[in-house]
């Protein structure tokens, strides 16, 4: 029954402890909804022909007033049945609203047009939520700029998110799986594209991520002990600011990730594939809007004169050291938000890519 | 000086047969021209105080922001044949949707029934010659019109890209130009606050003698709880938007935390006229239903207090709900519970009048003309509209519902299910009062099918694809939301298709139609009771209101006067 009403009314799958109880009422709500509703138009198509007129002539019409214990009935009635949906509803909206006491808090920082996930004890990712199942997660959230909202449909939560204020939201995933995020408040240019996904892993799994990404970066393929030109560049890009727009566990950013992208084909947001090695790097850190990745703005400014020349091979070591780490060794694949970063490639016009300044990232600018 | 006017208003309709006799000095002839002919000329048009004709210069316009308005929602649902890029850019439908929005609420909607059928039947229902302040009438008309030319011209100019509901600290910090379309709003609202002034004087000061208020024809309840609504909340909406200017403009901090402001605060200046605002928009539609059902039916109301007072229960209550729009925007547990809780309470004043309205069909002697189609169109949507409306005011439901197409289908339900089809139902019930012509019978109960047939095709794909968790203002979006979103734009096209159709043969009734009688549909109306189209002071006789405008269970009181030429 529940299955069938879900999937009759288009309803997403119902995957927080919450989201069952909710969809309950939702259907106990339309249903009458839609009873009433059909009452109402019956009863009137009845009158309507069963009351048309008959002759040429108007005949005159009895005054029928409508006894006051007719109305009483029908309005203290009806008005029985609102206040009684109101009061399951405001019952469960507690609940939606006040977090259990053991849950886990993570940090949620919004701002256009992404999220930014901060974990207690360190780690962060951008747009990928990795939560455990079965496990209240407590959600602290502020916006660096304009009202966001965080929307998981899946989960049947929502929470504004308002610059200025801390305002939080909780859910717990009860099945591992990936559940979209989406902007549910218009924030801008992009806001549709505001999307993320949150992960939900078991206990086991969801600690093996946390210790992977925990852990001191000693990445999978990386020379050396951590000594050599990989974990020099790895320096020289934290110190010049790269890994404010790139990121090397494979989660996409403001710019590409440098995970696994080393020695590639990808495709530029004119068009055309371009292959990822020493020589398009090096352009891109000194001319960087020549070719850029299709999906994502023109933003970055040039390194000319700004990287040594020892650095930049150190950078052009870091990112070949992780040719062989793939997104999902890192976090299941963020199929969502790939899928539409890749989606304007498929036409150079409006998208990621074009018609953004520089100062219209609030990110960047910032 | 407008004050001059007030005095001989009301006494007018004292001396016996002071109608029919004064104006036209020159010839012997005793009729009186109708008001289309009194006075022929662009310039005497434009320079009118005549009620009736403000009236129609107003429906020239809102028909024309209707026609932009919908031509906006073409675009959009255009756009939304594909999920991903298409058509234009996001910047660009951003920009659609906010003139969309904008155009419709604050250049139809709004103004629609009110400045239209209230300017020209309310003072006729009340046997007065005009409104109680013509000159104040006329120049609400031109600040509509400059309203409306400073949000056009901020249109051509960048144009905003809020949302018609302008949240902070998004629109003071958007790259767009939000200036002159806030401006314009404002300029919009004042010209709506003096219609609603003109309208609540009116009905005190100038009902004929011997009309009380318990004989008014409900119409006049509806624009009277109206006009109570457009005086006292649109200033909060002008204060709102100015503050959202001066924002944008001059970086006051007034919504920006970084500088003590409060963005949530805008919410609550916003919605307090915002949500009374959607009453402004229903009610008087709802007058328009209360009309053609006693018409139609040849029936008194089953219950005329539960009508005329549930209109100003939902005119009072209304301003008390506007938080159950920041359900999930951070206001406290409690706040959320009582404005839910009240939201239920303006829902049962809408069922009470949807109760009315069909029982009052009950042993009545029915004849199935246009405007029957659309009341039967309308109980549908607003009944169903106005159900969706106590789901969405349920605070749990409304969390996972807030701000995605589900509330979009549940406004344009309410707007377009109910406003737009009591719009369409009036201007057929009074197009033979208002020009003299019947419109063809044929066309517009084919029409009006078509618009209900579209109507739901375009906005119940729209509660499916809130459900499946589509937020609202979504230039691109994920492919699983694509054959509903292309369902919807299909709906759209019929719609937009059966509104041209039913503009088309109301502009050609305007020169062909056959010539109406004063009274075709036997109404007992205040309004019928005075040749087609009226004289320019409305009555050849005055206004004798001893037989109420339902009394159907009476003879008809004296024929009317023959129709003048």
């Amino acid at each position: 029954m529940n299955e069938l009403l879900r999937n009759a009314l288009a309803l997403p799958p119902q995957s927080s402890s919450i989201a069952r109880e909710i969809d309950t009422l939702h259907y106990t709500v339309i249903l009458t909804t839609i009873a009433g509703v059909t009452i109402a138009a019956l009863v009137t198509a009845v009158f309507l022909i069963r009351y048309r007129r008959r002759s040429a002539a108007i005949p005159l019409t009895p005054r029928v007033i409508l006894p006051i214990w007719l109305e009483v009935v029908v309005f203290g009635g009806l008005l029985a049945m609102f206040c009684a949906w109101w009061l399951v509803g405001f019952i469960q909206y507690r609940k939606i609203q006040n977090p259990p006491p053991d849950a886990m808090p993570i940090y949620v920082t919004a701002k256009q047009w992404m999220w930014k996930f901060a974990y207690p004890s360190g780690p962060t990712s951008t747009d990928v939520l990795v939560v455990p199942v079965g496990r209240p997660v407590k959600l602290i959230m502020t916006s660096r700029d304009v009202i966001h909202s965080f929307y998981v449909p899946q989960f049947r939560i929502k929470q504004d998110v308002v610059p200025g204020r801390a305002l939080t939201a909780w859910f717990e995933a009860i099945e591992p799986g990936t559940s979209e995020i989406l902007c549910a408040e218009y924030c801008g240019a992009r806001h549709s594209l505001m999307r993320g996904q949150v992960v939900a892993l078991t206990g086991d799994d969801y600690a093996r991520w946390l210790d992977a990404a925990r852990a001191p970066l000693v990445l999978p393929g990386a020379k050396g002990d951590g000594h050599g030109l990989a974990e020099r560049g790895r320096q020289v890009a934290a110190d010049r600011g790269c890994l404010r727009c790139h990121s090397l566990d494979g989660s996409a950013f403001i710019g590409p990730t440098w995970a696994g992208v080393f020695g590639q084909r990808r495709r530029t947001a004119d068009g055309g594939e371009v292959l990822i090695d020493e020589a398009y790097l090096t352009q891109s850190m000194m001319e960087p809007r020549a070719v850029i990745a299709a999906g994502f703005p023109a933003v970055m400014p040039s390194y000319q004169g700004v990287l040594t020349p020892e650095e930049t091979s150190a950078i052009l070591e870091l990112i070949r050291s992780l040719r062989e780490v793939s997104p999902a060794q890192v976090v299941p694949p963020p199929a969502v938000p790939l899928e539409f970063r890749e989606a304007p490639a498929a036409g150079p016009g409006p998208g990621r890519a074009a018609g953004v300044v520089p100062g219209s990232v609030p990110g960047g600018a910032r | 000086m407008t004050l001059t006017v007030v005095p001989p208003e009301p006494a007018s309709p004292e001396p016996p047969p002071p109608a029919p006799a004064p104006p036209l000095g020159a010839e012997p002839a005793a009729v009186e021209l109708d008001y289309l002919r009194a006075e022929p000329g662009i310039r005497s048009w434009l320079t009118t105080t005549d009620h009736k004709r403000i009236a129609l210069m107003f429906l020239v316009a809102v028909t024309l922001a209707l026609i932009l308005g919908g031509t906006f929602a073409m675009i959009l649902r255009t756009k939304l044949l594909t999920p991903g890029p298409a058509l234009m850019s996001p910047m660009t439908y951003n920009r659609m949707f906010t003139l969309h929005g904008v155009v419709m609420v604050f250049m139809f909607m709004i103004p629609a029934i009110p400045a239209v059928f209230g300017n020209f039947c309310l003072p006729m229902m009340l046997g007065a010659k005009d409104l109680a302040f013509p000159r104040i009438n006329l120049a609400s008309f031109y600040v509509y019109c400059t309203g409306a030319a400073l949000t056009l011209w901020g249109m051509v100019h960048g144009g905003a890209d809020t949302g018609w509901t302008f949240y902070a600290p998004y629109s003071t910090v958007s790259p767009t130009d939000v200036a002159p379309v806030a401006f314009g709003v404002f300029v919009l609202g004042v010209s709506s606050i003096m219609t609603g002034l003109n309208f609540i004087a009116t009905t005190h000061m100038l009902r004929t003698r011997g009309l009380r208020w318990h004989d008014m024809p409900i119409f006049v309840w509806a624009i009277y709880a109206t006009s109570v609504i457009q005086v006292i909340a649109t200033p909060v909406l002008g204060l709102a938007v100015t503050l959202v200017a001066l924002d944008h403009a001059l970086h006051m901090g007034i919504f920006d935390p970084a500088l003590g402001g409060d963005p949530v605060l805008f919410e609550h200046l916003f919605w307090f006229y915002s949500h009374p605002a959607v009453y402004i928009m229903i009610l008087p539609a709802m007058g328009v239903i209360s009309e053609i059902v006693p018409t139609f039916s040849k029936k008194h109301q089953s219950s005329y207090r539960a009508l005329a007072y549930s209109s100003l229960g939902i005119a009072f209550i209304g301003f008390l709900t506007w938080g159950h729009h920041l359900f999930v925007a951070g206001i406290s547990q409690f706040d959320a519970g009582v404005f839910g809780l009240l939201s239920m309470f303006v829902a049962i004043f809408s069922a009470i009048k949807v109760f009315t309205w069909i029982s009052t069909l009950y042993r009545g002697s029915i004849t199935f003309n246009t405007p029957m189609l659309y009341f039967f169109a309308f109980v549908y949507l607003f009944a169903f509209g106005g159900m969706t409306g106590i789901a969405v005011a349920t605070t749990s439901l409304d969390v996972p519902w807030h701000d995605t197409y589900f509330v979009v289908a549940h406004f344009h339900f309410i707007m377009i299910g109910g406003t737009l089809t009591a719009f369409l139902g009036a201007i057929h019930y009074w197009f033979p009062k208002m020009f003299g012509r019947m419109y063809p019978e044929r066309w517009g109960l084919v029409s009006a099918f078509l618009v209900f047939a579209g109507f739901n095709l375009t906005f119940v794909p729209q509660f499916l694809l809130g459900n499946a968790g589509m937020p609202r203002r979504y230039y691109s979006y994920p492919v699983r939301f694509h054959i509903l979103n292309v369902a919807s734009s299909l709906g759209a096209y019929l719609l937009a298709t059966a509104l041209i159709l039913t503009l088309a043969y109301l502009l050609i009734s305007l020169r062909w139609g056959a010539r109406a009688p004063a009274n075709p549909w036997g109404s007992r109306g205040f309004e019928w009771r005075s040749p087609s189209p009226p004289p320019v002071h409305n009555f050849v006789t005055p206004l004798d209101p001893t037989r109420g405008p339902y009394a159907y269970d009476e003879p008809p009181p004296d024929e009317v006067p023959p129709v003048s030429t």
